[in-house]
C-alpha cells in the first residue's frame, strides 16, 4: 500500500494522469456517455458539450481566485469585474469598434490588466477587511458603470450580444459547440498550467509565505507590497482570459457578471472545493455548476413537487441547497471536497494546509 | 432652495435607513471582527414579518404599523441571535471562516424566502398619512421619511442608553476596545456577542420594515441592496462607532441623493468613489479606532 | 508543609505560530510574593499568559484553590480560569481608555461583596477621578488602576507582570508599597525587572531564559548572586537594575 501511495506522489505520475485527463475530457464530444440527471444529454450533444465547457470556464476562473485568495491570502470582493472586462472587452470591441478576433483579445487583454494593476495598486495599500471592502467598491462601480450603458456600449439592464461579424466560423453556431468545448478545455488547461507555474516560482513561494507571515518576509528585505500587486495582476488578467471565452460560448454578456454577488459565488466555490488546494477550485467550479444547472431541474422534479410544504419549499430553489452545503463545509469540512479526498487519499498535493491557511488568514 | 431642501431631507431619510442596517455591522464587527453577509437577511425577515402582520390586521391604522415595527425588531432580534448562537458561536476567533458562513447563510436565506413569497415585489400600503407629503420651504416632503428619521434617532438614542447604563453595555463597551482584556477579568465575553447580534438584528429589523413603506413593497431582495450601502456607510464611519456609523450614514445618504440630481444619477458611483477615497487616506475609518 | 497555591508543569505557549514558551516548570507558594525574572523576551510575559490561556498553550497548570482542591486550568477558558479567582494585572496596564475609572473598576467587580472600601484607602486618587476617561490618566494613576481592578475581588492568586514598568521612581515606590499590602492576604508572581521592588518585596525567584527555567530559590539568595544577575538578568549590579 505504502508503495502506491509513493508512486501516486509522484509528481511525474501525477502530470502523467493529469495528460490522461486532458485527453479524456478532449474526447468527449465523440463518445457517448450519458449521466442521467446530471447531463442533459450524452456527451456528444450540444446541450452537454455546453453545459461541460461552461463548468470548465467557471473551474477556470475559480483557479484564477484561488490564486488571489488561497495562495496570496487575499480576500478579493471584487475578483467579478475582471471577469466581466473580459466578457464586456471582447464584446464592445468586437461590435462596436468592428475589430478582428485577434486585435479585439489583444485589447481586451490589456484593458484588463491596467484595471487589474491601476485597482491592485491602489487597493493593496490597505489589508484585511478594508482591502476587502475597496475591491468591493471597485467592482460595485464597475458593475454600476455597466448598467447605466454610457454611449450605449455596454447595453445596460439588456446586456450585451456577441456580435460574431469577425469571428471565424469555426466558433459560431450550435453545430460548432464542440470547437467551442475544446476551447475552453484549452482555456482551463492554460489557466491551470499558469497557476501552477506561478505557485512553484519564487514569486508564488514569496507570496505565500507572505500570507503566512508578512513581518518574516520583510525581515528578509523583500517588500510584500510588490509580490502581492503581482498575484492581483495575474489573478486579474487569468480572469479576463476566463470571461472572453464566456462571451464567445454563451454569446451574451449582462451586467450581473460584475456584480457582488458572483465573486461571493466565486468565494463559495473556491471554498467548497477546497481552499489551498489547486484541484479543490477545479473541482468547486465543476460540482457548482453542475449543481446549480441541475439543481433546477431538480427542483422542478415531481419528486420534489409532491413533498410538503415544509420540505418542498427549501428544496426547490438550488441556491439554498448550495447555501446550506456551504454553511455545513465551513463548519465541518474546512477542507472542502478537496480536502475530503485529499484524507482519504493522503496525498501531498498540497498548496498548503487549508485550516491552517484559513487561521492565518484570520 | 426647495430642491436643495428637498434633496437634504430625503437624503436623511435614507441615510436614517443605512444607519438601522449599518449600526448592527458596525457594533458586530467592532466587538467580534465578524463581517456579516447575513445583516440583510435580519432586514428582510424583519420586513416580511411586518407585512405578514400588517396584511393580517388591516394596514392602513398607526396601530398596526406600530406593532409590525415591533415584531419587524422582534423577528429580526431572534434571527439575529440564532445565528450566532448556532453558527458564529462555533467558529469562535476564525474570523474569516465567520465571514464565509454569513455569506452561505445570506445565500440560503434569500433562497428560502424566494421560495416562500416569491421574488416579485409586493406592494404594501400603510397609514394614509405616510402616503402623503408635507411642506417644508416650499418643497414636498414625502412623510414616511420623517418616520424614518425618528426611528433612527430613537434607535440611536436605545442603543447608547443601553451602552452607557447596562451591565452588558459596559461589557460590550470595553470589549470592543480590548477583548482579551475583558475576559481576563473573568467575564464571558461571548454572551455579550449573542446580545450584539441581536441588537444588530432588532435594529435591521426596524430598518425592514420602514424600508418596506420607503420603497412601497417588500421582495426578498430588498435586504441584499441596501447591505451594500451599510457596508460602505460602515466602513466609512469606522468599522466599531457607532456615532462614526450615523454620521457617515448621514453623509454618504445626502451625497448620494444630491449626486443624482445634479450629476445625472451618478449618485451610486460618487458613493462608492467616496469609499475608496476614505478607504486610502484614512484607513481606519472617519471615527474608527481599529486599523 | 508549605502549601502550594499554583502548579506549573511543562508549560509550552504559541503566539502566531512562534513558540515563545519552551518547557517551563515550577511552584508558586500559598503565601508571599514569588518574582518571575530573566532578561527581555524570554518569556516571562508569555508564560502569564499561557497560565491565564490567553494564548495557544499545552502543558499542566493546576491550580489549588479552596481546601487543597486542585483544578487543571490548561482546559479552561479564560474567563473560566480567573473565575476561579485569579486576578491579573497585565504589562502595559491595559486599561479601558473609553470607560471612566469608575466604570473600569466596576466591569471588574466578580464578586457579590467587592472589597470598594479596600481599593479607596488603597487608591484614594482613583476615588478623586472616578469620573474621568481612564485613557486620560497618567501611566502611574492608570497602573493604580489596574492594580485595583485586581484588588477589587477576593483573589487566590495575582498574577502580576511588570507594574513598575516606564514610571518614575516616586510612583514606583507608591506601586511597590501598594503590592506589598496586597501580598499581605494573597500570594503573588510577580514578574518584574525592577530588582529593587523584587528585593523590597519577593520571598522566592523564578529565572526563565530562552522559554525555560533556569534557577529557582530564595530571592535574597538569587539578588545577593552578582554573578548569576549577571548571567541571567545581563546587567552589571542589581543597583543598576533600579534605574
Amino acid at each position: 500500500m505504502n508503495n502506491v501511495k509513493k508512486l501516486f506522489g509522484h509528481s511525474l505520475v501525477k502530470w502523467a494522469l493529469g495528460g490522461v485527463l486532458i485527453a479524456f475530457l478532449a474526447l468527449l464530444p465523440m463518445l457517448a456517455i450519458d449521466i442521467p440527471g446530471v447531463f442533459p444529454g450524452p456527451t456528444y450533444t450540444p446541450g452537454t458539450l455546453q453545459l461541460l465547457a461552461f463548468s470548465m470556464l467557471i473551474a477556470a476562473l475559480a483557479l484564477s481566485y484561488h490564486l488571489i485568495f488561497g495562495v496570496a491570502g487575499l480576500l478579493s470582493f471584487g475578483h467579478a469585474l475582471y471577469f466581466a472586462i473580459g466578457a464586456y472587452g471582447l464584446g464592445i470591441a468586437l461590435r462596436h469598434f468592428g475589430l478582428e478576433l485577434l486585435p479585439a483579445i489583444i485589447v481586451t487583454f490589456v484593458v484588463g490588466l491596467f484595471v487589474a494593476a491601476a485597482v491592485g495598486a491602489l487597493s493593496l495599500r490597505v489589508t484585511g477587511i478594508s482591502f476587502a471592502m475597496v475591491t468591493l467598491a471597485f467592482a460595485q462601480a464597475g458593475s454600476v458603470l455597466i448598467r447605466k450603458n454610457p454611449g450605449k456600449l455596454t447595453g445596460g439592464d439588456e446586456g450585451l450580444a456577441l456580435d460574431t461579424t469577425h469571428i471565424p466560423d469555426l466558433f459560431v453556431g450550435v453545430l460548432q459547440t464542440k470547437n467551442l468545448y475544446w476551447l475552453c478545455l484549452a482555456v482551463l488547461v492554460v489557466v491551470f498550467l499558469v497557476s501552477s507555474w506561478f505557485e512553484r516560482s519564487n514569486a508564488g513561494h514569496v507570496v505565500a509565505a507572505t500570507r503566512e507571515n508578512e513581518l518574516r518576509v520583510r525581515v528578509i528585505g523583500i517588500r510584500p507590497y510588490f509580490v502581492k500587486l503581482l498575484t492581483f495582476i495575474i489573478g486579474g488578467v487569468l480572469a479576463t482570459f476566463v470571461g472572453m471565452a464566456y462571451l464567445l460560448l454563451q454569446s451574451s454578456a449582462t451586467q450581473k457578471l460584475a456584480s457582488a454577488d458572483f465573486t461571493l459565488t466565486l468565494l463559495v466555490i473556491v471554498v467548497l472545493g477546497g481552499v489551498g488546494y489547486r484541484w479543490g477550485a477545479v473541482i468547486g467550479g465543476v460540482i457548482y455548476t453542475l449543481l446549480d444547472q441541475r439543481l433546477t431541474a431538480f427542483a422542478s422534479s415531481d419528486a420534489v413537487s409532491g413533498l410538503p410544504d415544509v420540505l418542498r419549499i427549501p428544496l426547490s430553489q438550488p441556491l439554498f441547497i448550495l447555501g446550506t452545503l456551504f454553511i455545513l463545509v465551513v463548519l465541518f469540512l474546512p477542507g472542502g471536497i478537496a480536502g475530503v479526498t485529499a484524507r482519504l487519499a493522503s496525498s501531498r498535493q498540497r498548496t498548503e494546509d487549508p485550516r491552517a491557511v484559513l487561521e492565518e488568514l484570520g | 432652495m426647495s430642491t436643495v431642501v428637498l434633496l437634504l431631507i430625503t437624503g436623511l431619510g435614507l441615510g436614517a435607513l443605512y444607519f438601522l442596517v449599518a449600526s448592527g455591522l458596525s457594533l458586530i464587527y467592532g466587538l467580534m471582527g465578524v463581517l456579516n453577509f447575513a445583516h440583510g437577511s435580519f432586514l428582510t425577515l424583519g420586513a416580511f414579518a411586518g407585512w405578514e402582520l400588517a396584511r393580517r390586521l388591516g394596514s392602513d391604522n398607526w396601530g398596526t404599523f406600530i406593532a409590525s415595527i415591533a415584531l419587524g425588531a422582534v423577528v429580526g432580534a431572534i434571527f439575529a441571535a440564532a445565528t450566532e448562537f448556532f453558527l458564529i458561536r462555533r467558529l469562535y476567533e476564525r474570523h474569516i471562516e465567520q465571514v464565509l458562513v454569513t455569506v452561505g447563510l445570506a445565500l440560503a436565506s434569500v433562497a428560502l424566502f424566494d421560495g416562500i413569497w416569491g421574488t416579485d415585489p409586493i406592494y404594501v400600503t400603510g397609514p394614509k398619512w405616510l402616503g402623503g407629503t408635507t411642506q417644508i420651504l416650499g418643497a414636498s416632503i414625502p412623510n414616511n421619511r420623517f418616520i424614518l428619521i425618528l426611528a433612527a434617532v430613537l434607535v440611536l438614542l436605545g442603543i447608547v442608553l443601553f451602552l452607557k447604563y447596562t451591565r452588558y453595555g459596559l461589557i460590550i463597551r470595553a470589549g470592543v476596545e480590548n477583548r482579551s482584556m475583558v475576559t481576563a477579568l473573568g467575564i464571558d465575553v461571548r454572551r455579550a456577542f449573542t446580545v450584539v447580534f441581536a441588537i444588530g438584528g432588532a435594529a435591521a429589523g426596524i430598518g425592514g420594515v420602514l424600508a418596506s413603506s420607503y420603497y412601497g413593497y417588500v421582495a426578498p431582495s430588498i435586504g441584499g441592496s441596501l447591505l451594500i450601502f451599510a457596508f460602505i456607510v460602515t466602513v466609512i464611519g469606522g468599522l466599531g462607532s457607532l456615532s462614526g456609523a450615523a454620521i457617515a450614514a448621514a453623509l454618504v445618504a445626502v451625497l448620494q441623493q444630491f449626486a443624482n440630481f445634479y450629476l445625472g444619477g451618478t449618485g451610486d458611483f460618487v458613493v462608492v468613489l467616496l469609499l475608496a477615497v476614505v478607504l486610502l487616506v484614512r484607513p481606519s475609518g472617519l471615527l474608527g479606532s481599529k486599523a | 508543609m508549605s502549601n502550594i497555591i499554583l502548579s506549573v508543569k511543562g508549560l509550552s505557549a504559541r503566539i502566531a505560530g512562534q513558540q515563545v514558551v519552551e518547557d517551563v516548570t515550577f511552584e508558586v507558594p500559598a503565601t508571599g510574593v514569588t518574582a518571575l525574572l530573566g532578561r527581555n523576551g524570554v518569556g516571562k510575559t508569555s508564560t502569564i499568559k499561557g497560565i491565564l490561556g490567553l494564548i495557544e498553550r499545552k502543558g499542566e497548570v493546576t491550580f489549588f484553590g479552596d481546601d487543597q482542591k486542585a483544578t487543571r486550568l490548561d482546559k479552561q477558558r479564560t474567563h473560566r480560569i480567573v473565575q476561579q479567582g485569579i486576578g491579573y494585572v497585565p504589562e502595559d496596564r491595559e486599561v479601558f481608555s473609553k470607560l471612566t475609572v469608575a466604570e473600569n473598576l466596576r466591569l471588574a467587580e466578580r464578586d457579590s461583596n467587592p472589597r470598594r472600601d479596600f481599593v479607596a484607602e488603597l487608591f484614594p486618587d482613583l476615588v478623586a477621578r472616578a469620573g474621568q476617561l481612564a485613557g486620560t490618566l497618567s501611566g502611574g494613576q492608570q497602573q493604580m488602576l489596574s492594580l485595583g481592578r485586581a484588588l477589587l475581588n477576593t483573589n487566590k492568586l495575582l498574577l502580576v507582570d511588570e507594574p513598575t514598568k516606564g514610571l518614575a521612581p516616586i510612583i514606583v515606590g507608591e506601586v511597590a508599597a501598594a503590592l506589598a499590602e496586597a501580598a499581605k492576604t494573597v500570594p503573588i508572581l510577580l514578574v518584574e525587572q525592577n530588582l529593587q521592588v523584587v528585593r523590597q518585596l519577593a520571598a522566592g525567584a523564578i529565572v526563565i531564559e530562552g522559554g525555560r527555567v533556569v534557577h529557582t530559590g530564595s530571592a535574597s539568595e538569587f539578588l545577593g548572586d552578582e554573578e548569576m544577575i549577571q548571567r541571567f538578568l545581563g546587567v552589571a549590579t542589581a543597583a543598576e537594575a533600579a534605574s
